[in-house]
């Protein structure tokens, strides 16, 4: 299982992003950090204390589950339901630049739930997108402002982002081509 | 169907029939419609025979004293015609109706008319039993020495209890004079209530009302010490409470004149039952209801010890629109004719409860002497009303295909062993029960 | 114990036929979908293109509007029927309802009924999941879980909790949910009535029942409270309203034998100097108002997690 970025390399990409922050945001006022569950949060928690160690500010953090706005929940359902968390926001959005963070960004469908989900609090100024893996495959008209890292994929594969809040280390890991896709 | 005048030997069956004193292989003679021999290796005379298959078991025709006909006034459940058929194919050559019809069996002219419907039918012999009020209504005694006399052989406002302690005690003292018991449907109504089932932990828990098994037995109590008071002879239907046996085995121990009924349902099921699938059939949604586990064995315990006299049905039909209702505004009633052999077989007499000369007595000699009827027993010069069992046969009770009117069976699916093979009334074999091999023997010869 | 991911049964028709992991993963859910009903715009597009029926054979206010709250929250299509004005009064089966219903193709059908197994009925006709919302005198399952999410969140657990349900045990099918749920949950359960109004099948529970109120609320965490309906004030369950405030009305003396930190439940509507007293209904101890909050969310959550269910 080939690793395409190790724990050094994604601290490295954070700190990174952090710094391509404040200079597209300068001054950094009204930011705030949006994680989508569940990776995205540990994401955005470390942003937000990047954000600090680069000389920004306090950037207020919430967390996002899109689960119930997920295009594929109102199609004729065969599974059982997502297992649903808890969204939390505790703080304004209006008139914020809000950084929503995910690992990885695939068709796009995600993003799009989140952007919705986003809207139903409030009317943000704008909306910037931080991913960790951009693997392609886009099947909606969205694109990353912050990328750790681009890796060209097939739709085979499977990417795994490890995150040691979650997992317990830190790495990104492409699974190969399943079997009869 | 074979005709009266068509003479044939039952060759070779063991018979059982415990009135006569035989349990054992015998030839029983038959011509023109009545019994006319009963011997080991009796001549044929040129008569049909019919080699009865090993296994098979002739018996008295069965009689079924607890049967709701519905005519007249609710042939959409069922009718004389459709009930004596379901009885015959059930192996019952004989069954007495309740008089709850529409309008009640209270007048000589209703009891004609029932006589008349039965004779038109031709199956199964009905012997109507009479209101002991009008309209069964519990206020005014109706004429019994007329509907005595029009054929009725008992009296009960089945359906409910005779209303008060003082009409029992008239109508006891009244009908003895006929010699014809009084039927009582045991229920104290304050204690019943709006109650659609047991009381106990089961209907509390799906959140039905109750009837408790005192409601029975309180009333049961109080008709034994009017019979006792009295000297009338009191019988106790579809008996289901435990305390209501106590009442009963006591009563006996005295002398009293008590006997008493017990319906399928209530010594094969429980209460438990109303949880099964989705839970609340109505078609486990009778009266007296499933009661629970201790009463159901007490009933066992009952016909273990001899204190059970007889095994009604309590055939009560309802079209499966009025079943398909909440459980509280379904009503009340299960058929019963057609599974109440196997059922009887299986869990009463393979189980080791009771012996087939027993099962003889429970289901025909007890009913047929109780309310002085013929049949019962085998004798030359009677009718020839003989039921033939295959008590081995394998059974699978299929609702739909009962040929009652209705089908509200809680049996459906069941697989017992125990079967009707052939059921005679009158000399005539009426019915061949095509499940079971070696039955057709028994149907005549095809007339041309 | 293994978290569910689903829920076994397309129906919610009894917290019988419940597994714990089950009610903790509804739970879990209505935990998240109480943060919607925080935000300026309380909808989430999560049941868009459903449908919901509302079928609601007995006067109910507060259980009705909760569900129609949760289903519009949740974006689905919503239909109310009840009895009044309805087919029903004109002599309609409950059966024939269900097919005429079923020709509209409905997703889920909520149903209130004065039947007990009403919902069961309606199970077995209607190829839509259906949500028991209260049947008789049977069960109302949403209430024993709304109950339940109040007592998680004040108490932070259910097992150990001690619960003390008091009133006309009887005829209460909250009673009976909130019995099944606390025990299978492991909270200790005690139930207090006057004996006229007392179960059967409690105890095999694992209930303890007493008549005694002093008793049933010593060192409770939780009382909840029973509405007595005053048809049964007259007839042969209890003398007179007056005598059964005196022996069974939950007063702030008598919760003075109560936890410290007890809290009081009402499933409502309340009947203020019946079995409550007014200073308690409106006390610092009263959740009744979390209660109908938290009702909204366990009714989207248990809405949202049947709508996954494939239709049969």
């Amino acid at each position: 299982m080939p690793v395409v970025m190790d724990a050094d390399r994604v601290g490295r990409s954070l700190m990174r992003i952090a710094h391509e922050i404040l200079e597209r945001n300068r001054g950094a006022e009204n930011l705030a950090l949006v994680g989508i569950r569940a990776r995205g949060v540990p994401l955005a928690e470390r942003l937000a204390a990047n954000l600090k160690v680069a000389g920004g500010p306090d950037v207020p953090t919430g967390s996002l589950d899109i689960t119930l706005y997920r295009d594929d929940l109102m199609r004729h359902q065969v599974g059982p339901q997502p297992i649903l968390r808890r969204t939390e926001i505790p703080f304004s959005i209006d008139d914020c630049t809000i950084l929503l963070v995910d690992d990885v960004l695939y068709t796009g469908r995600t993003i799009r739930a989140a952007l919705d989900a986003l809207i139903d609090f409030g009317r943000p100024k704008s909306i910037q997108l931080v991913v960790l893996v951009d693997r392609g495959h886009r099947e909606l008209p969205i694109r990353a402002d912050y990328v750790g890292r681009n890796v060209p994929t097939s739709r085979q594969q499977s990417v795994q982002v490890r995150l040691m809040e979650i997992d317990g280390r830190d790495g990104v890991e492409v699974d190969e081509a399943e079997e009869a896709s | 169907m074979t005709q009266v005048g068509d003479a044939f030997v039952l060759k070779g069956g063991r018979v059982v029939d415990p009135r006569a004193g035989r349990d054992g292989h015998f030839d029983i003679r038959i011509e023109n419609g009545r019994v006319s021999a009963i011997g080991k290796d009796l001549p044929l005379d040129g008569a049909r025979v019919v080699e009865v298959p090993a296994g098979f078991v002739i018996t008295p025709g069965l009689i079924d004293m607890h049967v709701h006909l519905r005519e007249p006034g609710q042939e959409h459940k069922e009718t004389i015609a459709t009930g004596t058929w379901s009885a015959v194919v059930g192996g019952f050559t004989g069954v007495a109706c309740m008089p709850n019809t529409e309008p009640v069996n209270d007048s000589a002219s209703v009891t004609q008319f029932i006589m008349k419907r039965a004779s038109e039918a031709g199956f199964a012999r009905v012997y109507p039993i009479g209101a002991v009020s009008i309209g069964s209504m519990g206020d005014q005694m109706t004429e019994m020495g007329d509907l005595r006399g029009a054929g009725c052989v008992a009296f009960t406002d089945d359906g409910k209890p005779v209303a008060t302690a003082l009409l029992m005690r008239r109508a006891l003292e009244y009908a003895g004079m006929f010699d014809v018991p009084i039927i009582e449907h045991c229920e104290d109504p304050s204690l019943k209530g709006a109650g659609v089932a047991h009381e106990g932990a089961v209907a509390s828990m799906l959140g039905l009302q109750g009837i408790p098994g005192v409601a029975e037995s309180i009333m049961a109590e109080r008709d034994i010490s009017l019979a006792e008071l009295t000297g009338g002879r009191i019988h106790i239907a579809h008996m289901s409470a435990r305390q209501t046996l106590r009442a009963v085995r006591d009563g006996k121990s005295r002398g009293v004149q008590v006997t008493c009924e017990v319906a399928p349902h209530h010594f094969t099921l429980n209460d438990e039952a109303l949880r099964d699938g989705a839970g609340y059939n109505t078609n486990l949604k009778m009266n007296p209801p499933l009661r629970e586990e201790a009463d159901r064995l007490a009933m066992v315990e009952g016909f273990r010890d001899g204190s059970i006299d007889v095994i009604s049905t309590d055939h009560a039909p309802h079209h499966a629109d009025e079943k398909a209702l909440e459980f509280d505004r379904a009503p009340f009633g299960i058929v019963g004719l057609e599974t109440c052999v196997p059922l009887c077989l299986d869990r009463l007499v393979h189980a080791g409860v009771i012996s087939l000369s027993r099962f003889v007595e429970l289901l025909s000699a007890s009913p047929a002497a109780l309310l002085r009827i013929p049949g019962g027993t085998l004798t030359v010069g009677e009718p020839a009303d003989i039921t033939v069992l295959a008590p081995d046969a394998p059974v699978t009770i299929q609702a739909s295909a009962l040929v009652s009117k209705s089908k509200n069976s809680p049996f459906d699916g069941w697989q017992l062993r125990g079967a009707t093979a052939a059921t005679i009334v009158g000399g005539r074999v009426l019915y061949t029960n095509p499940a079971v091999s070696g039955a057709d023997r028994f149907a005549g010869p095809a007339k041309s | 114990m293994t978290a569910a991911t689903r829920l076994q049964s397309r129906h919610l028709l009894s917290i019988a036929d419940l597994e714990p992991a089950e009610i903790d993963l509804i739970l879990d859910t209505a935990v998240a979908m109480k943060e919607i009903g925080t935000r300026t715009i309380k909808k989430v597009p999560a049941l868009r293109g459903r449908t919901v029926v509302n079928l609601f054979f007995e006067a109910s206010t507060r259980t009705r509007l909760s569900f129609e709250l949760a289903e519009k929250r949740l974006s689905a299509d919503t239909m109310g029927i009840t009895a009044a004005g309805s087919s029903v009064t004109k002599g309609e089966t409950l059966a024939d309802t269900a097919r005429t219903l079923e020709a509209m193709s409905p997703d889920i059908i909520v149903i209130r009924h004065a039947a007990s197994g009403a919902p069961h009925l309606l199970s077995t006709i209607c190829r839509a999941g259906i949500v028991n919302a209260g049947d008789g005198m049977h069960e109302h399952p949403t209430q024993a879980l709304l109950d339940a999410l109040t007592m998680r969140e004040r108490k932070g657990r259910l097992a150990g909790l001690k619960v003390a349900i008091v009133g006309d045990l009887l005829h209460s099918r909250v009673l009976r949910s909130n019995a099944l749920l606390l025990t299978k949950m492991g909270a200790e359960v005690r139930a207090c009535g006057p004996p006229t109004l007392i179960p059967l099948g409690l105890t095999a529970l694992g209930v303890h029942v007493t008549t005694s109120l002093d008793e049933a609320v010593k060192d409770v965490d939780v009382v909840m409270m029973l509405r007595v309906q005053r048809e049964r004030m007259h007839g042969m369950f209890l003398p007179s309203v007056r005598e059964y405030f005196t022996l069974f009305g939950l007063t702030p003396a008598r919760l003075e034998r109560a936890a410290s930190d007890v809290i009081v439940m009402h499933p409502g509507p309340m009947n203020r100097g019946v079995e409550i007293d007014s200073a308690v209904a409106d006390g610092p101890w009263s959740v009744i108002l979390d209660q109908v909050a938290n009702g909204v969310a366990v009714r989207m959550a248990v809405l949202y997690l049947l709508a996954g269910e494939e239709l049969s």
